[in-house]
C-alpha cells in the first residue's frame, strides 16, 4: 500500500456501501429483469395515442440511489409533426 | 439420517470444488460415511482436486442412463476408507442431467452415507439449479469482493425458491463461508471484512478460510488440504466449518499459518 492509499482509508468501505445499495435494489420487486423494458412499451404507447415521434429517439434512464432511484424518459419530438392525436383530444 | 449438503457460489473460482474437497474429507476424517459428487457436467474437476482423475470409469450420467450401477461409479478414496467420489460426466451432453435421474441416485445414496456432498458448477443454469434441488443444508461458499458477494445473495434467492424444501415450505439450512480472507488486508480496509459481508447477506457464518498457499498446494497434489497438510490454517478452519455443520457451536476464529502477535490480533478483529 502507498503511502497514498494509506492517507486515502482502504477502498473496503465503498464496496460495501455499492454493494449494499445494489443488493437492496436486486432484491426488491423493482429488480425483476424485463422492468424497464414493460415501461418502455408502456410509457411509448400512452405517448404516441398523443404525440407522434421516432421510437429511436426514446431513451429511458434509470439511476439507483440508497433512498430514491429515478427513472428519466428522454423523447425526441419532431416540430413538424406535432400533435395528431392531441389535436383531435 | 443422511444429510444433502450442496456447496455452491453462483461465481466461479471462489472455492466450491476445493471446500467440497476439504469439507467431505473433514466429515470422513471425523468417522462419517461421505459421498462427494461432481454436478459440473463437461468441465469436471473434483476427480482432480481429489487426486482421482485416473481412477473414474463411470460417472452421474452413466448411473442416470442405466449404463453403469451406483457402486460401479461410485471411486473409493485410497486415504480414506470411507470418502467416495461420484465424477460427474466429462464429455456428454448437460441435458442427460435429469431431475429424476437425480432424485433417484440422491435416493440410494441416502441409505449409504451419513453426507451427500454435492460441488455445484458456476452461475444459476441447470447444473446448479439441480445440484441444490435435493439439498438439506447449503453452503455458500463466497470471496469478500463486490462480484462474489453479489452473486452469492443471488443464489440465496434461489435456495429460498427453488429447492424441493422450499417448494414444500420448509427452509434449506444455509451457511456461508468465507474463502480467500486475507484479515490484515480486512483490517486496513482493503478487504471486505467478515461483519461486512454477513451484514450485507445476512446469512449465518459456518467458516472463515484465510488465503494460503497451502491451499494451492494441495490442489496441486490432488489430496483435500484437510488430508494434505492438517494442521495448516485452511485445514484447520475446514476443520471448524465441518464441525459447525455438524451441529458443534464452536468460536469463531480466522487460524493463522504464523503465530505472530499481528495474526492473532486480526483475527481477534475480524472475528
Amino acid at each position: 500500500m502507498s503511502l497514498f492509499g494509506f492517507f486515502r482509508g482502504g477502498s473496503a468501505p465503498v464496496a460495501r456501501e455499492r454493494l449494499q445499495i445494489l443488493l437492496a435494489h436486486e432484491r426488491s420487486a423493482f429488480s425483476q429483469p424485463d422492468l424497464l423494458g414493460v415501461l418502455r412499451e408502456e410509457i411509448l404507447a400512452a405517448l404516441s395515442r398523443h404525440v407522434s415521434f421516432e421510437p429511436d429517439k426514446v431513451q429511458i434512464k434509470m439511476d439507483r440511489g440508497k433512498s430514491v432511484s429515478t427513472l428519466a424518459v428522454d423523447i425526441e419530438i419532431p416540430n413538424s409533426h406535432r400533435a395528431t392525436g392531441a389535436a383531435a383530444a | 439420517m443422511a444429510q444433502v449438503l450442496v456447496v455452491t457460489s453462483g461465481k466461479g473460482g471462489v472455492g466450491k470444488t476445493t471446500s467440497t474437497a476439504a469439507l467431505g474429507a473433514a466429515l470422513a476424517q471425523d468417522g462419517a460415511k461421505v459421498v462427494v459428487i461432481d454436478f459440473d457436467v463437461g468441465l469436471r474437476n473434483l476427480d482432480l482436486v481429489m487426486g482421482a482423475e485416473r481412477r473414474v470409469v463411470f460417472d452421474l450420467i452413466n448411473v442416470i442412463n442405466g449404463v453403469a450401477k451406483l457402486p460401479q461409479a461410485l471411486i473409493r478414496d485410497k486415504r480414506l476408507e470411507n470418502l467416495h467420489l461420484l465424477p460427474a460426466s466429462q464429455t456428454r451432453d448437460k441435458d442427460a442431467l435429469t431431475e429424476d435421474g437425480i432424485a433417484k441416485v440422491i435416493d440410494e445414496l441416502r441409505s449409504k452415507f451419513d453426507w451427500i456432498v454435492c460441488d455445484s458448477p458456476a452461475g444459476i443454469e441447470r447444473g446448479a439449479t439441480l445440484a441444490m434441488r435435493f439439498a438439506d443444508t447449503a453452503v455458500i461458499v463466497t470471496n469478500p469482493e463486490v462480484s462474489s458477494v453479489r452473486d452469492s445473495d443471488r443464489i440465496i434467492g434461489l435456495l429460498d425458491a427453488k429447492t424441493l424444501k422450499a417448494e414444500r415450505g420448509e427452509r434449506v439450512d444455509k451457511h456461508l463461508l468465507i474463502t480467500r480472507f486475507t484479515p490484515a488486508a480486512a483490517a486496513r480496509g482493503e478487504m471486505l471484512t467478515i461483519d461486512d459481508v454477513l451484514e450485507i447477506l445476512s446469512c449465518p457464518l459456518v467458516g472463515i478460510i484465510p488465503e494460503s498457499k497451502e491451499v494451492l498446494r494441495a490442489s496441486n497434489v490432488g489430496s483435500p488440504v484437510t488430508l494434505n497438510d492438517p494442521l495448516s490454517a485452511p485445514a484447520r478452519a475446514y476443520f471448524d466449518a465441518a464441525r459447525r455443520l455438524k451441529g458443534e457451536p464452536l468460536p469463531m476464529v480466522v487460524h493463522g499459518d504464523t503465530k505472530s502477535i499481528f495474526t492473532k490480533l486480526f483475527a481477534r478483529k475480524a472475528a
